[in-house]
């Protein structure tokens, strides 16, 4: 089965991530002294709209090296969002070796070149560190009938063909692969895609009731959560959320029952790394890695990752690759299957 | 009268030194950073951002949000003077505010734009500060059909404006559909009409292509004409601004109507560039001086300007209530509000009472002190255009060709321009109305998603267009709006056929 592919996605040993901070922060902290540094302003490029949540991210991240002056020059976001993310890939290609340029990349760096066959892959890049996984949750209205995910699939299995609308995040991306997955379980029943073109927009038109479902990203949706007018059905992991503080009067985000549990047997989870242009050489590759590992140390991070529920796998080097090299696979596969490819 | 206190607890909170300090800083930051074409009010905001995190949230937001102020007043300076917007909402203030320079009335110009825009403002900080959980319940009743409708309202309303043929108004519309097409189809994720190019996946930016039509156009225009600018025997009027506000308020009706709009289409995700134009194109068409507007006519820059600000103070309450922002600048706001600690959403409100109304409290405030300082500007501004054209008209390309660079960063988008430039020379030589070109570059992208998401909400029927008393209302008022001149014609006739 597919499912059982799109769940090696997300499974991570606890442990990993911890180990291998402290492993990097051994190993980065004598060799950054010596070693390169940047000697002019540093671009981060966000190949996303503003608002967004890798927009946040790397806009939280800049806040966070500014505010504990963690780098010797200014750090400067730019938002290049044309073409679903290409431009700013695009931009990253068309300057190799160039090390005072990062950008932050979230599926799209997988999807979109798969889905409008623009030359361009991962390999372009040089991979930095997975800073975090983010999740996915399903949602839907508080004011609908939904208890549980299976509630739902039910629902849209006795209900007319295309009944049922799932709001999302662009075309051919995430979300929709998602929902081409949450399909196959309904018993041949569609649902109706509408793609919007922000995760906060997809939120809202929730709330307002103009489409059924999301799955939006924790930190896009806990707001709406907070105050009551969504409800978390099940997170798209294969262990719940380790966030154990309640977020409402009644729920943590620990509360939410994985979709396996809810006997919808789907993972998925979304890469919020860091890559550097093409061909940068491994003591600017260490530099960046230093400097990554300072910012999430610092308790504004810790912060960040639990409003937002991150899945806190952090991973660099040959690890980083492996896993990369599978998500690439992964969403070739996803995307075949789904009929998303560009011819 | 809770919000009364309050809002009494925000002017304490913003009423020390250090936060009248940042207050000024802002406004005139942000008045510069309206005037340079291509750095709009959103880059303005994200490049100061980081400044801001070592401040307590009030000041910080404080001292954005008057950027965001100061951006939307300094709009119309360019517009006004040069032909040149310097933010897209100010691109209808050119129509009338241009000509009116050029006759040498520029002071009268600047003074309508700026006090119309603090009128805008002033009555959308109170709808925020009296109406916000309401306003906040009916933005959520804006699905993708209601959004068409909208928009759809804002071309009905636009359609009339092409002073020469319907048929070249169609065909400038058109091309610029056509150009807002190229980039990706958010609908489908396709590539369309890049042919293969890395430069045209992302389309043509608006500001690009306004800063070409109407910049260099309106440069080479005057090149023809023997470098020659009517504006330069204008006289210094030190009164000019008392003398223009003795005429605003012969103009009420057209001020009340902008707010409405400009209030409602701020909070519905629409955004201050639609309000100007379908506030432009609703005073065009009820106005008694309709036939008028374009020949520089001082309510044709009130409706624009009233609007335009309106919405972008509107835009504000959504991103506070729900979290999602009503214009790109609120956007960047957003990701700041994350890290000084604060979630937007419902519950801002509630918990974070100081910073809201803190916020609020600066609104009235800023948008006062940004209203002083512009206008005592405005008599430098006018004495711009004393100086030879053939000194200024340099520096203007310059300016021009950097913010058409600062836009994407590219030099491709600064060629872009002058293209565009040729292209609003050809079009003003042959009689072609720029507006709709513009109206549908930047609207059409928009306009089109929204109406294929409705499409896919309602497997392809266009019932939804009239599903609810909302969505058909709009598009109501929109077809009769869009067929107006036909009745015109009808009751005419009808009124001819029986003399009285």
């Amino acid at each position: 089965m597919e499912l059982h592919r799109l769940r090696t996605l997300g499974s991570t040993l606890p442990g990993i991530a911890l180990g291998v901070a402290a492993a990097l922060a051994a190993f980065t902290s004598p060799s950054a002294a010596q070693g390169w540094q940047p000697t002019r302003p540093v671009t981060f490029v966000i190949p996303a709209g503003t608002g967004g949540g890798a927009d946040q991210m790397a806009r939280f991240i800049q806040g966070i090296v500014t505010k504990h002056n963690l780098m010797n020059q200014p750090m400067v976001v730019v938002n290049k969002a044309g073409g679903a993310g290409l431009e700013g890939f695009l931009d990253m290609k068309g300057t190799p070796r160039d090390p005072h340029k990062l950008v932050i990349t979230l599926s799209n760096l997988f999807t979109t070149p798969l889905a409008t066959g623009t030359p361009f892959s991962w390999k372009d890049l040089t991979p930095v560190a997975m800073l975090a996984l983010d999740q996915f949750v399903f949602w839907v209205n508080a004011e609908s009938p939904y208890k549980s995910a299976q509630d739902y699939i039910n629902a849209i299995k006795s209900g007319a063909d295309h009944q049922y609308k799932m709001g999302g995040t662009g075309a051919k991306q995430e979300d929709q692969i998602i929902t081409a997955a949450i399909e196959r379980l309904t018993g041949g029943k569609k649902m109706t895609y509408v793609p919007f073109a922000g995760g906060g927009a997809v939120a809202v038109q929730l709330v307002g009731k103009h489409v059924d479902s999301t799955v939006n990203n924790p930190i896009e949706a806990v707001a709406q959560w907070k105050a009551g007018a969504l409800r978390p059905l099940c997170i798209f992991d294969s262990k719940r959320s380790t966030y154990t503080a309640k977020v409402t009067e009644t729920m943590a985000w620990s509360d939410i029952p994985t979709c396996k549990e809810s006997g919808v047997d789907i993972e998925y989870q979304m890469l919020r790394g860091i890559f550097m242009a093409g061909g940068a050489t491994p003591d600017q590759v260490a530099y960046y890695v230093g400097l990554f590992t300072r910012v999430m140390e610092t308790p504004d991070w810790r912060q960040f990752m639990e409003q937002g529920a991150f899945n806190q796998t952090v991973m660099t080097g040959p690890q980083y690759r492996q896993w990369i090299e599978s998500a690439d696979k992964l969403h070739y596969d996803l995307m075949k299957e789904a009929n998303f490819l560009a011819n | 009268m809770e919000e009364l206190s309050a809002l009494w607890g925000g002017f304490i909170v913003v009423l020390n030194p250090f936060n009248l300090a940042l207050m000024i800083v802002g406004i005139l930051l942000g008045v510069v950073i309206g005037v340079l074409p291509g750095l709009g009010g959103a880059n303005g905001v994200a490049i100061l951002l980081p400044l801001t995190f070592s401040m307590p949230p009030t000041s910080a937001i404080i001292m954005l949000s008057c950027i965001y102020w100061g951006a939307l007043f300094g709009g119309a300076i360019t517009s006004i003077l040069f032909n040149i917007p310097g933010e897209p909402w100010s691109v209808a203030t050119t129509f009338d505010g241009h000509p009116m320079a050029q006759q040498g009335k520029a002071d009268e110009a600047l003074t309508a734009a700026f006090t119309s825009s603090f009128v805008g403002a002033l009555v959308a900080v109170i709808v925020i500060t009296f109406l916000a959980p309401v306003v906040a319940k009916f933005a959520l009743k804006f699905g993708p059909a209601e959004l068409f409708a909208v928009q759809f309202l804002t071309f009905a309303s636009f359609i009339g404006m092409g002073k020469g043929s319907p048929f070249k108004t169609l065909a400038s519309m058109t091309l610029g559909f056509a150009l807002a097409s190229v980039g990706l189809d958010t609908v489908t994720g396709q590539l369309r009409m890049t042919f293969g190019t890395a430069e045209l996946l992302t389309g043509f930016k608006f500001l690009t292509a306004v800063i070409g039509l109407f910049g260099i156009g309106e440069i080479l225009a005057s090149m023809e004409t023997g470098l020659s600018f009517a504006g330069t025997h204008a006289r210094l009027r030190l009164n000019a601004v008392i003398e223009t506000w003795k005429k605003l308020p012969a103009y009420w009706a057209t001020s009340i109507r902008s707010c409405i709009i400009g209030c409602w289409m701020g909070i519905t995700p629409g955004g201050a560039t639609p309000a100007s134009f379908m506030s432009y194109g609703i005073a065009k068409r009820f106005s008694k001086n309709g036939e008028r507007f374009g020949k520089g006519e001082l309510e044709g820059v009130v409706a624009p300007e009233t609007a335009a600000h309106a919405a972008g103070t509107s835009a504000l309450l959504p991103m506070l209530t729900l979290g999602i922002p009503g214009s790109p600048t609120a956007a960047v706001l957003l990701g700041g509000l994350l890290i000084w600690g604060l979630q937007p959403g419902p519950l801002l409100f509630v918990e974070q009472k100081d910073f809201v109304w803190g916020l609020i409290a600066s609104m009235y405030l800023g948008n006062l002190a940004g209203l002083v300082i512009v206008l005592t500007c405005v008599p430098l501004f006018a004495a711009i255009l004393r100086i030879p054209f053939s000194i200024v008209a340099p520096a203007i390309l310059v300016i021009c060709a950097v913010g058409a660079y600062t836009v994407n960063n590219a030099m491709f988008d600064v060629w872009m321009m002058v293209m565009f430039g040729i292209v609003g020379y050809v079009f003003n030589k042959l009689g072609y109305p720029l507006p709709p070109l513009v109206l549908a570059l930047v609207l059409g992208d928009m306009a089109e998603s929204s109406f294929r998401q409705s499409m896919l909400l309602s497997q392809g029927s266009l019932t939804i267009f009239w599903s609810n008393e909302l969505v058909g209302g709009i598009m109501t008022l929109g077809a009769l709006l869009l067929s107006w001149p036909v009745i015109a014609w009808v009751l005419d006739k009808f009124r001819e056929a029986k003399p009285a």
